[in-house]
């Protein structure tokens, strides 16, 4: 299966010290969650800032798109659209547009 | 030769100030964490280059930090902090039952003997505790489990563990201050609590002896002497001298009661400084005027501290935090503003000048005083 290919808000960037994409593997099919896993397993330092350590739940101010659609209200198992499978097109996390 | 080391919290960053011992020329490193709230950073008292932060941001949630090059370097640490078992509600704002929630980390405090262990105020309140240098952290649930926890309401920064003291003369003895809650003390390293809030009166309490619900800004402790603590609370300074089992107000001539820091003279265990701002409504300072206030009384005689601060047109607040002295033989005291200034004076208070002017807003201020 090809890497998909992440892309992450510029803080978290920074954080885990990486550049606008990152590549994940995914073991299994290609779901929210399993996306979210291998980023948290390749990258531990994330482990908290994208979902609740606890409760795995989405933080309220970040947001998952992919193929323009907003996948963040959608069971976590949702498999992923096949041009994100395939690694032509990303997965974005995204930090809402909010705050000073 | 000496040197301070001063750690500023910012809305945006975190900055390392330091001057030599003169602390006349200031060299500012930073941002560091650019874009994050820092809401503290502390030193460990026996590795002073072992420093402790608390990252965080509405995005992104918390994240603590730690250099073991005196700000130099930093990496991230670990950042779950899970409530010990079901953690169950507090009292919310509307009275209504709330579920205790993790927020942020507000103050950390590194042990007294150890370095790798560092105690962590938070909020929703409780205390965490890491005896690994930050990889993990465990609550110590005596705190949050004390009989009173289910009433805890929340103050207008939230319910939070703001202050942590570790006694200096017994190893068993913690404090700690909770808004809106109160002062608590254990004397079993953090097993067992008892409120210790006898003599705080609240305007916002109709019961002149409640035990709980008061919002206690700070507390401060002198290492010479341990027993005696000074608080600023939401209205009122006020003074104990057994340990926090009693409270007296010594307010004394402060132009307001109101405030957010408290802190005491390196050498000088009667001599306390605090920043009155007008009331809970404005968090200015009177009159458009910047002015620290100093009692080298133990309180009730005050004296405006004036010399090199703002004194007109100045609407700047100092929070809790935001406050700290060095050691040397001068003692310096140091103050944060939310308009991004850090003043500080080498002279306890006498003279003051800006060694920093056009910060983020600053969360907190802690001082390192180093010899070679």
């Amino acid at each position: 299966m090809p890497a998909i290919r992440v892309v992450l808000p510029q803080h978290l960037r920074t954080l885990a010290r990486v550049g606008a994409d990152v590549l994940i593997d995914v073991d299994g099919p290609a779901t929210v969650r399993s996306v979210l896993d291998a980023i948290e397993s390749t990258y531990p330092v994330l482990r908290g800032t994208i979902r609740d350590h606890g409760t795995l739940k989405r933080r309220p101010f970040l947001r998952f798109f992919a193929c323009e659609e907003d996948l963040s209200l959608l069971p976590p198992e949702t498999p992923l659209p096949p041009p994100v499978v395939s690694g032509d097109e990303p997965f974005y996390v995204i930090g809402a547009i909010a705050g000073g | 030769m000496s040197a301070v080391r001063v750690l500023v919290g910012t809305r945006k960053g975190a900055f390392v100030i330091t001057a030599d011992g003169a602390r006349k020329n200031w060299d500012i490193q930073g941002p560091f964490f650019g874009g994050w709230e820092l809401y503290h950073l502390k030193g460990s008292p026996v590795d002073p280059n072992r420093l402790y932060a608390s990252q965080g941001s509405g995005w992104f949630g918390q994240l603590i930090q730690r250099s073991d090059d005196g700000g130099k370097t930093w990496e991230p640490m670990g950042n779950a902090f899970a409530y010990d078992g079901v953690p169950g509600t507090h009292e919310w704002y509307d009275g209504t039952p709330h579920p205790w929630e993790f927020k942020r980390v507000w103050h950390l405090e590194p042990s007294l003997t150890d370095p790798d262990v560092v105690y962590a105020g938070v909020e929703d309140a409780a205390l965490f505790r890491t005896t690994d240098g930050a990889k993990s952290w465990h609550e110590l649930p005596g705190l949050r489990n004390h009989g009173s926890g289910s009433t805890w309401t929340p103050g207008a920064g939230g319910l939070c563990v703001h202050t942590v003291i570790l006694d200096p003369a017994n190893p068993q003895r913690v404090f700690v201050a909770i808004s809106a809650a109160g002062t608590f003390r254990s004397d079993d390293g953090g097993v067992n609590w008892k409120a210790i809030n006898q003599g705080l009166r609240s305007n916002h309490i109709p019961d002149g002896t409640a035990e709980i619900g008061h919002c206690v800004h700070h507390v401060a402790q002198h290492r010479a002497r341990p027993n005696v603590l000074f608080m600023q609370k939401h209205w009122d300074v006020m003074r104990s001298d057994d340990a926090g089992d009693n409270w007296v107000e010594v307010s004394g001539n402060l132009p307001t009661d109101f405030g957010f820091p408290i802190d005491i003279h390196a050498h000088e265990p009667d001599t306390i400084y605090v920043v009155p701002i007008t009331s809970d409504s404005e968090h200015y300072p009177p009159d458009g005027k910047l002015r620290v206030y100093r009692s080298r009384t133990g309180g009730n005689e005050w004296e405006a501290l004036i010399n090199g601060l703002p004194q007109q047109d100045c609407y700047v607040n100092v929070l809790r935090d935001a406050m700290a002295v060095d050691t040397l033989d001068s003692c310096g005291i140091y103050v944060g503003t939310t308009g991004g200034q850090v003043y500080a004076s080498p002279d306890g208070g006498d003279t003051w000048s800006a060694i920093a002017r056009d910060l983020p807003p600053v969360l907190s201020v802690e001082v390192q005083t180093l010899t070679d």
